[in-house]
């Protein structure tokens, strides 16, 4: 438009004034008129001319990580990597993408939400949805038929923003899995340990872990006179009633899904029920539920299930709940949820954790963990159909770090982002030499040091960045320190300072340090 | 897996004792951000489907993202390591073995400080962590921009072709002088002149010394550029000594000639005695030099030897002589040791 080409034109020759100002040392005040100018100019453009139109973002639903972050993050990693190191699990890795053909058919209708790579002449590529199908594939195609592994890794799903606010489209998920055929229901009871585990070592408060099993919802469903065909869809009408009440679940059943009022009615009986072992005695002994083979096949081994957990001690916290369904494409028998119970506010980010989404979305408020048994899974893989039975849980890690994130902000306590024992600083000029060397020595000896890329720093300087990034100790150079073969080793919190020989320095250092 | 484990630990416990923060970026950046970053190998970027969103791209490396996150950001000054794998459509046809997927491991530090202080820092940190792997002998090459530009300018190589004799020169790691002499002058249109110029240059290795003599160098020191490299370098490696990394550091390129040993004397008038040492060597299957004068300085043939990186000198004298022995000097740790004429044609 004329108009701006004309006000561009103003701003070039504007900015020429400013420039010759500047090189001519003008008056202050004379210089801040013109670029005042200068600036109105632009304002009337808006917008950076000159610099290139670049949007600078992460692509949507995705994130950096800043160091805190990352700090708070290997912490949680670290707790959860040392209790599945403590049950001899192994770890694996698998590349981001899969064959777009490896992914297909495995989740439903979830598969629109799977980021497709542009076909560049190769193999159609797709990038991984979850750790689950990989893992299925790795068994398969390495002819594995026992392993005990987790997978720590991001996953990617194009979630619609507007439908699922604040849900990430690249996010972690924590997996650990057993495989193998093994005596009924001792991993699983294994796996029920390990959340049991994490989620106490983790302090997120109180938690509540829902067990229930495929068969037995199958089994309610049949006798309860819900069509074959309308097993899946009455099932995920079930999975909302941690989000929905009886009514409105009852409502969706009847109107939307077509089921009659009184198959509804029958299923609102048991999904209102919980408990131990001892209701899946009773439902074993009810006259209804009894009728179902399957359903006493699920019965059976819950009961098995409960005293395994017993002999484990988490029995605390489990509950047998009729209402948890989840999203059953590959799930064949036991299933499980965790949830924290303490009531608090949501984090956005924490709406979405993937946890348990083995192959489905519907994660409720405060879900940290799901997962269950998928024995048909790596068939699906193998050329011969075989059979490798699946028994996993995934953790809501994303869930978790927004938690903690959370609490790292309202405690009084700073998350360092860096492990530095000591800052190597003088307070005199010319001494970067000695402390360039002082630092060698340091790192030689495998201290954590840092020193400041200055050649004449001051000491102040020096002494906040040592509080800015939660340094414990500072070593202090000086001339005469230097003659006495000494250093001064101040504590940062306190300002003591006590002088320490240098060959004895390391040393000390550690002590110091290791007390923290 | 075990294996990669205690391998990043190795190098996280590495970068966390120079007070390393951690950062972590998506494994897709807008492709916007990815273009026009890398040149040629933009054709080996992975790009997502379009879905109807943003269009994306797989990153390509861990600097970029760096880049956008500090600009993202406003950062202004951090110290960073990034452990991530990155994505490249590598053709297997041309570069086998080459994984598409793999694992990079970056350390930068970001900032207005000093200079070479941080330089010194990176340096020091991948002597740590190659001694910490254990992985063997190791060495690290450095030099600088701006002197390679500085002594492209005054061996007349014209500006508009700097770029790409420089990855001619870059190749002296995998082909021999003669080799890339020719594809200098016959692919890239350099002159012969100005090729010779160059291969006087590249073939000298050395430590803070070299970075000396090249400021004295006549021709050298006309380039301004060439200066303040040469400077900066001398800063360098006054740093890397205190830092004790100066073992494994030598500035510039590969050797030109395979000489074994250079034939020397430190008195006068022992040209006969240099040339008959010579002449047995040469029969003996020794690649060895002589200078042709009659009364060279120590000073000098020493010289020849750092300049060329001829590793050994056997050095006559009239004692020597009469006692039937060579002197044997190490040209870069300066140990002599005697032998008797006979044997140090073994050694």
């Amino acid at each position: 438009m004329a108009d701006k080409a004309q006000i561009q034109d103003a701003i070039k020759t504007q900015g020429e004034v400013v420039r010759k100002l500047k090189t001519e040392k003008a008056s202050k005040e004379h210089i801040d008129e013109e670029v005042a100018k200068l600036l109105k100019l632009k304002a009337q453009i808006g917008g950076d001319e000159g610099k290139h139109q670049f949007t600078l973002k992460t692509a949507k639903g995705t994130r950096d990580y800043n160091p805190k972050q990352m700090a708070i993050r290997e912490r949680v990693f670290n707790t959860i990597i040392r209790c599945f190191k403590r049950h001899g699990a192994e770890t694996i890795d698998t590349p981001v993408f899969e064959l777009k053909e490896t992914l297909t058919g495995k989740y439903g209708e979830d598969s629109k939400l799977i980021y497709d790579l542009k076909d560049q002449g190769g193999e159609l590529l797709s990038l991984r949805y979850d750790l689950t199908v990989p893992f299925a594939r790795y068994l398969a195609m390495n002819k594995i038929t026992n392993i005990k592994r987790y997978h720590i890794a991001k996953v990617y799903r194009r979630d619609n923003p507007a439908m699922t606010r604040g849900r990430y489209r690249e996010f972690y998920q924590c997996d650990f899995d057993i495989a193998g055929q093994y005596d009924p229901m001792i991993p699983d009871a294994e796996c029920l340990k390990i959340v049991h585990e994490i989620l106490s070592e983790l302090e997120l408060g109180d938690f509540c872990i829902k067990v229930n099993d495929r068969r037995i919802l199958d089994g309610m469903f049949a006798v309860c006179g819900v069509p074959d065909d309308k097993f899946r869809t009455i099932c995920s009408t079930v999975d909302k009633l941690d989000k929905m009440s009886w009514e409105v679940v009852k409502s969706e059943m009847v109107n939307e899904k077509g089921l009659s009022e009184e198959a509804a009615d029958q299923i609102g009986q048991y999904v209102s029920m919980q408990g131990g072992m001892d209701l899946a005695e009773r439902l074993l002994q009810d006259a209804k539920m009894s009728q179902s083979k399957q359903a006493c096949a699920g019965l059976t081994d819950m009961k098995q299930l409960f005293s395994y957990l017993q002999l484990f001690q988490v029995t605390d916290k489990v509950v047998f709940d009729l209402s948890l369904a989840r999203g059953l494409d590959y799930y064949t028998g036991v299933i499980y949820e965790a949830i924290l119970t303490q009531t608090g506010p949501v984090p956005v980010a924490a709406t979405q954790n993937g946890a348990g989404e083995k192959a489905e979305e519907g994660v409720s408020v405060g879900s940290v963990a799901g997962g269950g048994r998928y024995d048909g899974l790596v068939g699906m893989f193998d050329p011969k159909g075989r059979k490798v039975p699946c028994v996993g849980v995934s953790i809501g890690i994303e869930r978790v770090f927004s938690i903690m994130e959370q609490k790292a902000e309202a405690s009084a306590q700073k998350v360092r982002t860096t492990e530095t024992q000591v800052m190597v600083a003088s307070a005199q000029r010319n001494l970067l030499n000695e402390r360039l060397r002082l630092t060698a020595e340091l790192w030689n000896a495998g201290i954590k040091a840092e020193v400041m890329y200055k050649k004449n720093p001051k000491l102040l300087s020096q002494l906040q960045h040592c509080e800015d990034s939660g340094i414990p100790l500072v070593a202090i150079l000086g001339e005469q320190e230097l003659k006495d073969g000494v250093v001064k080793l101040r504590t940062v919190h306190s300002r003591e300072e006590v002088d320490v020989s240098r060959a004895e320095l390391a040393e000390e250092i550690k002590k110091r340090t290791s007390d923290v | 897996m075990a294996i990669r484990e205690k391998v990043f630990n190795t190098i996280i416990s590495c970068f966390k004792r120079h007070g390393a923060e951690n950062i972590d970026t998506p494994v897709f950046e807008l492709k916007e951000t990815l273009t026009g970053k890398y040149g040629e190998d933009s054709k080996l970027i992975y790009d997502l489907k379009d879905q109807g969103g943003e269009l994306l791209s797989l990153r390509y490396d861990l600097t970029v993202p760096f880049a956008r996150y500090l600009a993202m950001n406003k950062v202004t000054n951090i110290k960073r390591y990034h452990i991530a794998k990155v994505y490249r459509r590598d053709n297997p046809a041309m570069t086998r073995g080459r994984y598409r997927e793999f694992y990079q491991c970056d350390f930068d530090i970001a900032g207005q400080y000093d200079p070479m202080i941080p330089d010194a820092e990176c340096l020091k940190i991948v002597h740590e962590i190659l001694s910490e792997l254990e992985l063997g002998d190791f060495r690290i090459k450095v030099n600088d921009r701006r002197i390679l530009d500085g002594m492209f300018a005054v061996c007349g190589v014209p500006d508009d072709k700097f770029r790409t004799i420089c990855s001619t020169v870059d190749k002296l790691d995998k082909m021999s002088w003669e080799d890339v002499r020719s594809e200098m002058v016959k692919e890239k249109g350099l002159s012969e002149e100005a090729a010779d110029q160059i291969g006087q240059y590249v073939s000298l290795q050395g430590g803070m010394d070299l970075a000396e003599r090249l400021l004295q160098d006549a021709k050298m020191s006309q380039s301004k550029q060439a200066c303040a490299g040469l400077t900066d370098m001398k800063q360098l490696f006054s740093y890397l000594q205190l830092f004790q990394v100066t073992d494994k550091a030598s500035a510039e390129k590969v050797r030109t000639t395979e000489t074994q040993v250079m034939v020397a004397s430190a008195q006068k008038n022992l040209l006969e005695e240099r040339l008959r040492l010579t002449a047995e060597l040469w029969n003996a299957g020794i690649k060895a030099e002589v200078m042709y004068k009659k009364n060279p300085k120590l000073l000098s043939q020493l010289q020849h030897c750092e300049d060329s990186g001829i590793p050994l000198v056997a050095i006559l004298g009239e004692q020597e002589l009469k006692d039937g022995v060579v002197k044997l000097r190490t040209v870069h740790s300066r140990e002599e040791v005697r032998f008797s004429y006979t044997a140090s044609l073994s050694v």
